[in-house]
Parts: structure tokens; C-alpha cells; sequence
């Protein structure tokens, strides 16, 4: 390990003593950027294309990565499908429209909340920009870390967040809205139920169904093998009157066979104590993963077909076109090196 | 997991021992360097004060959990020295479920003229034995040996973040991101549960513990922090399980400043006593605070880290840089505080003049015999000369591991897999 020593002979570093006069203060106060200086920003902003089948897909620009964003690029598939909005647009830059004060300018879909932007391009509305970053959570807790235990911490904040973010999205109405429209019912139990990310077994127990987007993870990402502890099957709770819970963070599927088991076995028997025999059949069938569709999790708009009862959906075809490169690359190693310590080569 | 050389290089601790005159780091691959501080020597004054590599071992392998098909990272999550009571050297380090107590022994000496043997080691014949002696012991080039003397195992189910030694210097405590456990150096098979926030139903866990302590004086008394930006206090004499708090330190939430990610960023990733034991000093994304244990509702101190970082927290979020978890350190005398940031920059608060500097560790930016100079970032609007803007910082390269010599102003800086050190020269 290479260390530079710096000292007398070498360079110093004059500390805060008395001969040392301080050139900079304080930092002051983070400003938001100017609309001009965002509007640069977005357009500099945005990812590669991946190479996507689906031909209803926009096409996009060729694109740069933004200096914020490391390397090794997180395939994003949440803008793929982000529902409607304003083409072309990248990954939007949320940071502008999260800052204080901006937060609730704009409601529902509406374009355009700064007149000097018009002519230009909107900014997404403010639900919009939620909406990505309930996508960006979600997607972030089912990228699971290859072999290794993914970090605890991370997810408990990642799932607090989007809980938060459907909290709110409850109390706007907005949950509810995008119910109504897709089901045709604005029932406060479908609301409570068709909670995007809950899907406890208890709710399951009790013939509620919610889908979770945990599951959907693995067929995502089209490799069995590939296991997310980081799955939580996230739930989140979402405030309403009869609210159930929360989150999942262990697998549901007992018959997942990489790297949860453990764990699945270890929430079954959790939820087991609470449970009568009679859902205990239930919790185990609730075990197809391919429950869900990508689109239905990722736009919220449930269809009844889709929120049917385990009854096995046609099976979720896992777009593995839309995995990246280096997801790819990682699944070969992780096997090649699985394989390695199995023979302990 | 397979590192790439340059991967397994970085630096995932430093840590200076109770005299300074050692400074401990360990790296992503499993290994512990130990560098020395040269003796003041007449001969050489100018080489005072420089640290050379003392020992090298490797102190936890990658292992393989055959149960979750998951590996156990060799990482070493942190080092803690022991207090020199002998001739050797003690320290513990951990990864993510095993903690080791290592022995750093010198020998300069070796036994020669056995009588059975000869200097090769292999066996004489009895029958040409005519004489008897006794073995000497001759000097020999100093060897500096590691050996692990307890292993600590099987005690988390949950990722260690801290490991800390007790004033009592018997016990220890590690903590993971549910579990507190206690430990006696002596005794590895058994470790007592001191805090367990595990929910019962793990679907309502909603906070984890980031980094626990104890006090520098009061064997009983220790800290830990939380994801949800609050620290507690416990006593280990009110009750063997420590649920309940004796203090708990939080300071509300400003309304103004709400945002999706302020739970995130108010994630405690650090917390350590000050030496005279009276203050703690957190480390959350943005800012650095200092508590006075005295008062739990809000800190006495609070200080911007790299604000400007404020109106990127969504790209932050989007390339899990919000989740890095910095370190922070106080000097000997607790007047300054440091931690660091992203750029290879790294940051000291003087508590008393309230003055602070940005500096930056990087080969290029320090030239021989100059005295390192302040950075500053600029916010917007016009850039000066010297200033580096936001949207140029390289957030690769952070710095998260800093250490501060116990009573000199040397400090250790760790940027991914180099190491600096740094002293305040005063004329």
C-alpha cells in the first residue's frame, strides 16, 4: 500500500494554528441553481440507450453520462416506462424540484410551472418527479449485490423512503386516482390493497393481494440464480384505516433456492406464530414470483386480471434484453467464482 | 469475492494506537498494515516523526457462508487498539461477522546452539552428541511477527459496523446492524447480548444501529447510533439487556428543510467520544455535530460539511453516494474536529475560533515543503481561480477514514488505497 508521508522534509500541512490564516470560511448555503443552469443540467443528464425490444419505446438521443453518476451505469429501466410525460426526457433531475419551497408548486400533471421555461422544455410536475423517485427505490432494493449480503442499512432507508413516498402519495389523493382509473373502483379497501409495495403475508393470509415489487425482482432480472437478500420484498405501509403492514424483508418464496432460504424460512417462521393453519396453506401459495408485470409495478396501474389471486399469472417474461452489459458480466462471474470455491480451486 | 489487485488495496480503517507511536489500516482485501514512527535520532533529525511499514498480515480471509450462498467479505471493517501492557502489541479487527484479536510481538533474538538440533533445524544424530551446552540467545534482524491469539466468531447475523474496547480493558463490545454483544477477552466461545433491536416481526424494522462506543473513562456507560439520526446512551447497570435508554439524543427535525431524503441524510454513519469524555461527535451526511452528553434535545455544535451537496441529494441517491458512510475524528485536545468528503477533500472544524479549512489529499496538489492549501468549492455563480465548482468534484474518490495522532497534530488520511499523513509543522 503505497503511503506518502509528508513532513518536514517532505510537505506540511499547516493545521489551524495562529500562523496559518484561513482563506475560506464557512461554506455558505447550498442555492438552487438558476432555471437556465437546471435546464443545462438536464440536458447533459441522461443514459445510454439500452438495447431495448420493445419497439413502443421512444427513441432517444444519444446521451452522456452526467459527472454525478459513476461508471458503471445502473441499467434503468424505471424511465423506459415511465408513464407519459415528456419524451426525450432523461432521467429527470429531481434535485432542482425536491429543493425547499418548489415542493408543491405544481400538482397533477400539470406541464409547465415556471413561465420562463415555456418554450423550452417542461419540467416534470412535481408527482412526476415523485413517481421516478419511487421508481429509482424500488429498482434500487431488487439490484441485489452479486454474493454478498447487500447492506442492511441501505435497504432500511431505501424502503423508509418509499414508504414515505406512497404515504404521500396517499394522503394527495394520487394513490387513489391511480386506482380509480385503472380499475374502474375507488374503494378505500383497494386502496389499502393494492398497495404497490406491500405485499406482507399476512395481507396474503388474508386474501388481500398486493403485489410487491420484490418479486418481481428476480424474474427482472432474468437470472434465478441471482438472488437479492435485498430483497425486501418491500412493503410499505401505507396509512390508511385499516392498515396493514410493512415490510417483508426476507423473501417470501420458500422455494427460492439461491441465497434466501435462509432467510425465507426465516420469515416464514415468523409470520408463522401469528398465523392459523388455514393461512399457513395460504402463505405457501402464495409462491409464484411471477406475479406481477413489470409495467403493472412499475406505472401502479393495477389491472384485475393482474391483481388476481395467486393463481399463477402467466408467467412473467423476463426481459433479459434489457439487462445491462455488466449485469451480464457479473452473473458470469459470480458463477465462475461460486463455482471456484465449490471446488476450492 | 475476487478482487482486482488495485480493489483489494483500499483502505477501510485507520487507526492510531494509545501512543500514537503506531497507526493501523486495513484494507478491503483482509490485510492489516501497521506502520511505525521513527525514533528521534541525532543522526537523522530530518527523518523524525516519518512512519515506515512495521508489520504486514493478513487478517481475515473471504469466506463463504454455505447456508445463505452469500460470502462473508474480508474486509476489514474496523481496528481498535488495546493498551500496551506489555512488550507486545495488541489490536482487534473485524469484518463483517468475525472480530480477531491480533498479538504484534517483536523478536530480535533467536536461540542458537541447541544441542539435539543444528542451526539448520535438522535433528543430529544422538550418537555424535559428545558434549552438552547450553542454547544462547544471540541477536537477530528484528522480526515483527502477527499472530492471531483469540477469534471472536459466530456471534452476528447481521453485518459488524463497530468494535470498541472498554476503559476496563477486559471487555469489548461489537456491534452489528441490530445487536449490541458484549465481549471478555478471554472467553471467545460466549458473548453477552447487551442491545437487541431486532423487531419480532422483522417486516417493521424501520432502524438499524450504524455505530456504537463506549465512554473513554466510564466503563459503563456506552453509545450507539441509529439510521434515524438519533443516538442513545445506556448504562450497563440498569439492566443486563440495554433496551432502554438512559439518554437519548435528537434534534428535530427542521420543517424547512424537508425532503424525501431526509431521513437518509440524517442516517448517523459515526459517533465517538471526545477524550475528556464529556461531548459526542456524529457524523450524518451533511454535517458533523457535537453533543454535550448534558443535553439530549439538540447539539451544542453544528457544523456544514459540504452543503453545497444539498441540491444534488437525488443524483446522490441515484448513485449510492448518499450512503457513503463518513468518519469523524477528534484531535487530542478536542479543540478540532475532521472528517472528509468527496474530491479527496477533508475538512477540520476548530471549535474554539470556529474556523475551518478544506484540504485536499492528492498527490498532485501537494508539492515538497509546501504548506497544503485550502480548497474551496464553489457553489454558483462565478468561479474563481482556484475554486473547483460542484459539478467538477470527482465523487469516486472520498475520503471516509481519518485519523488523528492522540496528542500531536499528525493526522492519517486514507483516499481509496493511498494513505497520507500529514503534520503541523510548528516553526
Amino acid at each position: 500500500m503505497p503511503v506518502e508521508t509528508h513532513e518536514e522534509r517532505g510537505e506540511t500541512a499547516s493545521l489551524l494554528g495562529e500562523k496559518q490564516p484561513l482563506r475560506c470560511s464557512l461554506l455558505c448555503e447550498a442555492v438552487a441553481p438558476d432555471f437556465h443552469q437546471v435546464w443545462n443540467l438536464m440536458e447533459t443528464r441522461s443514459w445510454e440507450p439500452l438495447p431495448l425490444s420493445d419497439a413502443t419505446l421512444r427513441s432517444h438521443d444519444s446521451w452522456t453520462c452526467s459527472p454525478l453518476v459513476p461508471e458503471y451505469r445502473l441499467w434503468d429501466p424505471v424511465h423506459m416506462f415511465l408513464t407519459p410525460v415528456v419524451p426525450h426526457w432523461p432521467f429527470y433531475n429531481l434535485d432542482t424540484m425536491f429543493v425547499r419551497g418548489l415542493k408543491r408548486k405544481c400538482f397533477d400533471g400539470e406541464e409547465d410551472i415556471e413561465g420562463t421555461l415555456a418554450g423550452i422544455k417542461a419540467i416534470p410536475s412535481y408527482n412526476l418527479q415523485r413517481q421516478s423517485l419511487l421508481d429509482m427505490s424500488l429498482v434500487k432494493l431488487q439490484l441485489c449485490h452479486m454474493l454478498v449480503e447487500p447492506n442492511l442499512c441501505r435497504s432500511v432507508l431505501i424502503a423508509n423512503t418509499v414508504r414515505q413516498i406512497q404515504e404521500e402519495m396517499t394522503q394527495d389523493g394520487t394513490w387513489q386516482m391511480i386506482n380509480t382509473q385503472s380499475t374502474g373502483q375507488a374503494s378505500v379497501d383497494r386502496l389499502v390493497s393494492t398497495d404497490i409495495l406491500c405485499r406482507s403475508s399476512r395481507e396474503q393470509a388474508e386474501g388481500k393481494h398486493v403485489p410487491g415489487y420484490s418479486t418481481f425482482s428476480k424474474d427482472f432480472e432474468g437470472d434465478q440464480a441471482q438472488d437479492s437478500s435485498e430483497t425486501m420484498s418491500t412493503a410499505s405501509s401505507v396509512q390508511a384505516p385499516r392498515n396493514l403492514p410493512s415490510n417483508v424483508w426476507e423473501m417470501e418464496n420458500p422455494q427460492e433456492n439461491k441465497g434466501n432460504f435462509q432467510k425465507s424460512l426465516d420469515q416464514i417462521f415468523e409470520t408463522l406464530e401469528n398465523k392459523t393453519p388455514n393461512s399457513v396453506e395460504d402463505l405457501f401459495s402464495e409462491v409464484d414470483n411471477s406475479y406481477y408485470d413489470l409495467d403493472t409495478m412499475l406505472t401502479g396501474m393495477m389491472s384485475n386480471t393482474k391483481m388476481g389471486h395467486c393463481d399463477g399469472l402467466e408467467s412473467f417474461s423476463s426481459p433479459t434484453t434489457t439487462t445491462s452489459s455488466s449485469n451480464c458480466k457479473s452473473d458470469l462471474n459470480e458463477l465462475d467464482h461460486i463455482v471456484e470455491i465449490l471446488v476450492e480451486s | 469475492m475476487l478482487l482486482l489487485p488495485c480493489e483489494a488495496d483500499i483502505i477501510s480503517t485507520v487507526e492510531f494506537n494509545h501512543t500514537g507511536e503506531l497507526l493501523a489500516t486495513g484494507d478491503k482485501g483482509g490485510r492489516v498494515v501497521i506502520f511505525q514512527r521513527e525514533q528521534e535520532s541525532k543522526n537523522q533529525p530530518h527523518r523524525r516523526g516519518e512512519y515506515n511499514v512495521y508489520s504486514t498480515f493478513q487478517s481475515h480471509e473471504p469466506e463463504f457462508d454455505y447456508l445463505k450462498s452469500l460470502e462473508i467479505e474480508e474486509k476489514i471493517n474496523k481496528i481498535r487498539w488495546l493498551p500496551q501492557q506489555n512488550a507486545a502489541y495488541f489490536l482487534l479487527s473485524t469484518n463483517d461477522k468475525t472480530v480477531k484479536l491480533w498479538k504484534v510481538s517483536e523478536r530480535d533474538k533467536r536461540p542458537e546452539g541447541y544441542n539435539l538440533k543444528d542451526e539448520d533445524g535438522r535433528l543430529r544424530d544422538p550418537s555424535m552428541i559428545t558434549t552438552l551446552r547450553v542454547p544462547v540467545l544471540r541477536p537477530m534482524d528484528l522480526m515483527v511477527e502477527a499472530t492471531p491469539r483469540r477469534v471472536f466468531a459466530n456471534a452476528h447475523t447481521y453485518h459488524i459496523n463497530s468494535i470498541s474496547v472498554n476503559s476496563d480493558y477486559e471487555t469489548y463490545m461489537s456491534a452489528d446492524d441490530l445487536r449490541i454483544n458484549l465481549w471478555n477477552f478471554e472467553i471467545t466461545n460466549q458473548s453477552f447480548n447487551i442491545v437487541d433491536i431486532k423487531p419480532a416481526n422483522m417486516e417493521e424494522l424501520t432502524e438499524v444501529i450504524t455505530a456504537a462506543e463506549f465512554h473513554p473513562h466510564h466503563c459503563n456507560t456506552f453509545v450507539y447510533s441509529s439510521s434515524k439520526g438519533t443516538i442513545r446512551l445506556c448504562d450497563m447497570r440498569t439492566s443486563a439487556l440495554c433496551d432502554r435508554h438512559a439518554k437519548f439524543f435528537e434534534e428535530p427535525e427542521d420543517p424547512s428543510n424537508r425532503s424525501f431524503f431526509s431521513e437518509i441524510i440524517s442516517s448517523i454513519s459515526d459517533v465517538k467520544f471526545s477524550h475528556s469524555g464529556r461531548y459526542i461527535m456524529t457524523r450524518d451526511y451533511l454535517t458533523v455535530k457535537v453533543w454535550d452528553l448534558n443535553m439530549e434535545n439538540r447539539p451544542i455544535e453544528t457544523y456544514q460539511v459540504h452543503d453545497y451537496l444539498r441540491s444534488k441529494l437525488c443524483s446522490l441517491y441515484e448513485n449510492d453516494c448518499i450512503f457513503d458512510k463518513f468518519e469523524c475524528v477528534w484531535n487530542g485536545s478536542d479543540s478540532v474536529i475532521m472528517t472528509g468528503s468527496y474530491n479527496n477533500f477533508f475538512r477540520m472544524f476548530d471549535r474554539n475560533t470556529k474556523r475551518d479549512v478544506t484540504l485536499e489529499a492528492s498527490r498532485e496538489n501537494s508539492k515538497p515543503r509546501a504548506i497544503l492549501k485550502p480548497r474551496k468549492v464553489c457553489v454558483g455563480g462565478k468561479r474563481r481561480k482556484d475554486e473547483i465548482s460542484v459539478d467538477s468534484l470527482d465523487f469516486s474518490k472520498k475520503i471516509l477514514h481519518t485519523a488523528w495522532h492522540p496528542s500531536e497534530n499528525i493526522i492519517a488520511v486514507a483516499a481509496t488505497n493511498n494513505l497520507y499523513i500529514f503534520q503541523d509543522k510548528v516553526n
